[in-house]
């Protein structure tokens, strides 16, 4: 026992010396390094040399599963994208799929924020509730919805009275009755967007309106301002940076909103449903594999998605200089 | 700072042109994998193989003689209840010879995807496939395959299998003569029906009393629609069918060729030319039936339905007559899973106005990887003339496979195996496909989109639908080199 002790102690005494040493070689730069240099590879790997090389793609006629080198095809892609009058209404689709979408999730999630501002007996639960839809996974949604919009046996024609599927609403059929109504498939997919979203914009909003200096209102009420002015003057100006982060984040989601509508409609009936994601996963694959194409079309996605982003950063900064 | 930041870009810059430098394999021509002599690249479009011999059996020497022998196979195919009766079948292979056969199964969304990244790369991680009858052009014009033509010929393999099932599983170009799978899983879409309802004394007055001919199978389309509206009655939460109209990848347009072919349409003439074919009257009358079919007796709710929808429709009581492929039937005579199943009849295609009748085509051909060493490749030819043997193919559709073999699809073993079988047999000597040339994805995406505007969301005309599918795959055809320029 004693030599065992005794072998530790010398063990230890030989190590601790080198410890030292070596913590001594550890400067602040090589840990920095030693954090840095990993995550930059890990960046370099996945993220960076992706984007440039699919950018070099979108140049040229490249197939993932063809045998055969990338040809380099310049701005061909990039015209037949442009020319291409099918893959503009796409385009247009997102674009009304997004608006209709975050500005609805803006008003319902603002709403619920200022409703669960005042803080009453089981609010945290309420608030907790409030935010599973957001939890669950977009495809899951997606396939509860449909199953929810079922003419014949769904709730929500249930709910709506519509017991009868010869005369019901079929949402994602985008028919009444057996009538052709455009843009239903499209509602009912914004819809549960909505549903699902919501509380998002409403957790950020709250952030911010929990974050208001109790003062203001405090001051405002000693000069008799009206509920209305308190809200226009100080609640609004005081909460719009987190809103407006709460909008942008929706925003890029719901330019590139993939995944809810592929469990929902696949794209139909028809295209109305098929926002650009959607055709953008067709292109690149289902068949097509048309590699070079599709990465020409996410990049024009992506600049229009940085533009988008780019308004909105700049008003947000506006506002922060104002504020 | 900058120093680090041009670094990092040099880096990237460096991977980049590593990347775009011809990083990808060569075309496979050049490496002496045996596809190759009879594979041309997709832009010589429909160029068949006419060199295609096959090379494994030409140029490899037997296992024992050429490198080490080959002691394990796998194949790639699907995660489905065949590929386990596959397994199970291939113990015996392995009781004869000493060489086990893994079938390894990867799920249905994925299947395709992992196949061909591994082939964009040239892998060997299997040594057969058994892939779809879409992927022969693909496969066959960037040396994915080993031409089998030499092998199945001299075997005697090419006459053992229904002439349609050759065709369509096995050929590239299509009458080209140039085999490329050995057709193993046959399917097609049928249809499955409620007997008692069909067998009610009280239905079958009324049916007669209102249509002026008996309650039975329908032998055509316009007695497959009286009967389908007869029992549209939403009221009871009954209706007459539920037909394929899923936009997602392949589903509404498979619907819809049934009718076309049966009304004696086409996709291409022998010239693959597609004006004048795809808007053909017949196309267009077809496909207004198809529309017609949906409007009036569609389960509600079935806009986006592919086979789990169908088949759901029937196991709920909701639909008295579903489409679908024979592999989805199994679960429609399994009581466990369908309370209808001892009531539940299924019956092959009717036929069109014009007498004739088809049926859209399912299932899979088995390939030789061309990737693999000649050793590999010879075991794979060996299992492959295994396999194809009748007593094998007999116990193939004894586990629940659908055999392609001629004679066993005509025992009696086989049609009183399953409920289902008669009809398969029957729907196996009447099958055509859809493109499978490589740019079949595209020439599918037009026709999805363009048969889900019409038949599901209700908009347009049939004429109107069909002109613009004829003109969009004349020019993708046209594009891809598969019709060449008036002179």
């Amino acid at each position: 026992m004693s030599s065992v002790k005794a072998q530790e102690m010398s063990t230890t005494a030989s190590v601790a010396p080198r410890r030292t040493k070596t913590r001594r070689h550890l400067s602040d730069r090589a840990i920095q390094n030693l954090f840095m240099w990993p995550t930059l590879a890990l960046l370099i790997a996945f993220n960076l040399f992706p984007l440039f090389y699919s950018l070099y793609l979108s140049f040229t006629n490249y197939s993932a599963i063809a045998r055969i080198d990338p040809v380099w095809i310049g701005f061909q892609n990039f015209r037949n994208i442009l020319q291409d009058r099918q893959l503009w209404q796409y385009f247009a689709t997102t674009g009304r799929y997004a608006l209709v979408s975050v500005g609805l999730e803006t008003l319902l999630g603002f709403g619920l924020a200022m409703l669960l501002r005042e803080k009453f007996k089981g609010s945290g639960l309420v608030t907790t509730l409030i935010l599973i839809p957001m939890m669950l996974s977009p495809v899951v949604v997606g396939l509860f919805w449909k199953l929810m919009y079922n003419p014949t046996f769904g709730y929500l024609n249930y709910i709506l009275g519509y017991t009868n599927p010869a005369t019901a609403p079929d949402w994602l059929a985008s028919r009444w009755g057996g009538t052709p109504v455009p843009g239903l498939a499209l509602w009912a997919v914004v819809l549960v967007d909505v549903w699902m979203w919501s509380p998002f914009v409403m957790l950020l909003t709250l952030s911010g309106l929990n974050a208001i200096p109790e003062y203001l209102y405090e001051a405002a009420a000693i000069d008799r301002a009206s509920p209305w002015f308190q809200f226009w003057r100080i609640t609004l100006p005081q909460v719009a940076p987190l809103l407006l982060i709460a909008v942008l984040f929706r925003s890029i989601e719901a330019l590139k909103s993939f995944d809810l509508v592929m469990g929902m409609t696949g794209g139909g009936p028809g295209t109305q449903t098929e926002l650009i994601a959607v055709n953008l996963y067709r292109q690149a694959f289902l068949g097509q594999w048309q590699t070079g194409r599709a990465s020409a079309l996410a990049y024009i996605i992506l600049i229009i998605v940085i533009g988008v982003s780019n308004l909105y950063i700049r008003y947000l900064n506006s506002i922060r200089g104002e504020a | 700072m900058s120093k680090r930041l041009m670094w990092v870009l040099l880096v990237i810059v460096a991977l980049v042109m590593v990347a775009c430098g011809g990083g990808t394999p060569a075309p496979a021509g050049e490496e002496a994998a045996p596809a190759e002599e009879g594979a041309a690249p997709a832009e010589e479009g429909a160029a068949p193989a006419e060199e295609g011999a096959a090379p494994a059996e030409e140029g490899a020497a037997p296992a024992e003689e050429a490198g080490p022998a080959v002691t394990e196979l796998n194949i790639l195919w699907a995660q489905w209840s065949p590929a386990d009766y596959l397994q199970q079948l291939v113990a015996d292979y392995e009781a004869e010879t000493g060489i086990k056969v893994n079938v390894i199964q990867e799920p249905w969304g994925s299947f395709g995807d992992r196949f061909f990244t591994e082939m964009a790369a040239g892998g060997d991680a299997w040594d057969m496939v058994i892939g779809d009858s879409q992927w022969l052009g693909q496969c066959a014009t960037q040396g994915h395959y080993v031409n089998l033509t030499d092998f199945m010929v001299s075997n005697g393999i090419d006459q053992t299998v229904t002439p349609a099932t050759l065709t369509y599983y096995g050929e590239y170009p299509t009458g080209s003569g140039q085999y490329w799978a050995f057709p193993t899983e046959g399917d097609a879409d049928g249809w499955a029906y409620r007997k008692d309802l069909f067998e009610d004394p009280d239905e079958m007055a009324a049916f007669e009393a209102e249509y002026g001919y008996p309650l039975a199978v329908p032998e055509t389309y316009q007695q497959l629609m009286d009967i389908a509206k007869f029992f549209t009655r939403p009221d009871q939460g009954l209706y007459g069918v539920a037909i394929y109209t899923q936009k997602d990848y392949d589903a509404i347009t498979m619907g819809v060729e049934n009718v076309m072919f049966s009304w004696g349409a086409g996709w291409q003439d022998e010239n693959n030319n597609v004006l004048g074919v795809v808007n053909s009257p017949q196309a267009v009358e077809a496909l207004q039936f198809y529309r017609d079919l949906y409007e009036c007796c569609q389960v509600p709710g079935l806009s986006n339905a592919f086979f789990t929808e169908t088949n759901d429709a029937l196991i709920g009581g909701q639909a008295v007559m579903v489409m679908n492929y024979f592999a989805f039937f199994p679960a429609l005579a399994n009581p466990e899973v369908n309370p209808y199943a001892d009531v539940t009849g299924f019956f092959a295609n009717p036929a069109g106005p014009y007498g004739d009748r088809f049926a859209a085509l399912g299932g899979q051909g088995m390939s030789v990887i061309s990737y693999i060493s000649p050793e590999r490749q010879q075991a794979a030819l060996d299992f492959i003339k295994w396999f194809a043997q009748e007593e094998v193919q007999a116990k193939w559709a004894a586990l629940g496979g659908y055999t392609c073999n001629a004679n066993v699809l005509q025992t009696d073993t086989f049609l009183n195996a399953a409920p289902f079988n008669p009809a398969f047999a029957q729907t196996m000597t009447m099958v055509k496909d859809f493109w499978n040339i490589p740019v079949y994805g595209q020439l599918l995406e037009v026709t999805q989109r363009e048969f889900s505007a019409f038949v599901v969301e209700g908009v347009g005309t049939a004429q109107e639908t069909m002109d613009r599918i004829a003109e969009e795959h004349d020019r993708i055809l046209r594009e891809a080199g598969f019709i060449t320029p008036a002179p």
